[in-house]
């Protein structure tokens, strides 16, 4: 029994109304589940003395533009234990754009999280400091939303009187 | 050797005050390397022994723009650095040159996006668009000669009713 069925074992387990989707591309698993289950299961991802996930390498978004749930969000875990990546993904839509933080779980994930509200708009819940990462603070869009026009919106950065 | 080993007695040549300060000023330029992104790797190629800056005398990359006449912005000014730039240009004393060095530093070059400006001089006076991408240490030798003849033509006079920036004082509580 390898590594990834064990994996699937434990979670289902654990939590028996949780459904997963999963996928195996290459070599790399990838869980889809409901957003509102992602605490949960990033705890027990992290505290499971068999799994440790303690790495939570980057956290992003992806903008699918036209589709029923917007927004995906991926989060990209390691395990040191056992040299195991491990790929959690969640939709958000635009209606209710926002999902937990998983602060309380990761540390690291502050300012990954920030980038993603930065970026696309996402709320985190309970985040406890949710400012922009790159663009000025009061600057009113996010870059790479879809609609958001690629050369950018004329004004709405200030510059230095000449 | 040079012109006073002819001399057989106390020599003396006549000359205007304005020759002789545009003359001493534009063989003396210390430039402000600003130096944000890739550019900077050529303008640091170019003090180096084979290009050589040191032969036009400004091999003195003064890193407190307070001492600088020449500031050389070379790489690519996002909006967010872009006031910092301004902050800077700003603190150099007058008279003073700007060579937006490359094509992003000109008009944004190939980053035609939200961030980038495309091109500094919509908040900086630029003397000398330097093309290339990176320019190649030679190209920034070439724009240093041009600003040395643009210097040498300065009369003192053009520079006395320079008016100050608009300084802004941030205070913290």
């Amino acid at each position: 029994m390898d590594f990834k069925e064990i994996l699937l074992k434990k979670i289902t387990d654990q939590f028996p109304e949780l459904k997963i989707d999963t996928t195996d591309f290459r070599d790399e698993l990838t869980f889809s589940f409901d957003k509102s289950f992602i605490i949960p299961v990033c705890t027990f991802l992290k505290s499971n003395p068999d799994l440790e996930f303690i790495l939570c390498a980057d956290i992003t978004a992806i903008d699918w533009a036209e589709r029923k749930n917007r927004f995906t969000l991926v989060y990209n875990l390691y395990s040191f234990k056992n040299n195991f990546r491990l790929r959690l993904k969640s939709n958000v839509d635009e209606s209710d754009c926002t999902i937990d933080s998983v602060t309380s779980v990761w540390k690291s994930a502050n300012w990954q999280e920030r980038e993603t509200y930065d970026m696309y708009g996402i709320k985190f819940n309970t985040h406890p400091d949710l400012r922009r990462m790159y663009m000025p603070e009061e600057f009113e869009y996010h870059p790479l939303k879809k609609d958001f026009p690629l050369t950018g919106i004329p004004g709405s950065l200030p510059l230095p009187k000449k | 050797m040079g012109l006073e080993a002819n001399l057989t007695q106390d020599g003396f040549f006549t000359t205007t005050v304005d020759a002789l300060i545009a003359w001493s000023r534009k063989n003396s330029v210390w430039p402000m390397p600003m130096g944000i992104s890739c550019c900077a790797i050529e303008m640091m190629a170019s003090g180096d022994p084979k290009y050589d800056i040191a032969r036009f005398g400004s091999e003195v990359m003064r890193f407190t723009p307070r001492q600088c006449d020449l500031m050389i912005v070379a790489g690519t000014v996002t909006y967010k650095m872009a006031p910092v730039v301004r902050k800077i240009y700003d603190q150099m004393p007058d008279p003073k040159w700007v060579i937006a060095m490359g094509a992003c530093t000109s008009t944004g070059g190939m980053y035609r996006s939200y961030s980038v400006v495309q091109g500094i001089d919509q908040f900086l006076p630029v003397d000398i668009y330097l093309a290339g991408c990176p320019p190649r240490p030679d190209n920034l030798l070439n724009a240093l000669i041009q600003i040395q003849e643009k210097i040498g033509k300065t009369k003192a006079r053009d520079f006395q009713n320079i008016k100050l920036p608009e300084l802004t004082v941030i205070q913290n509580n």
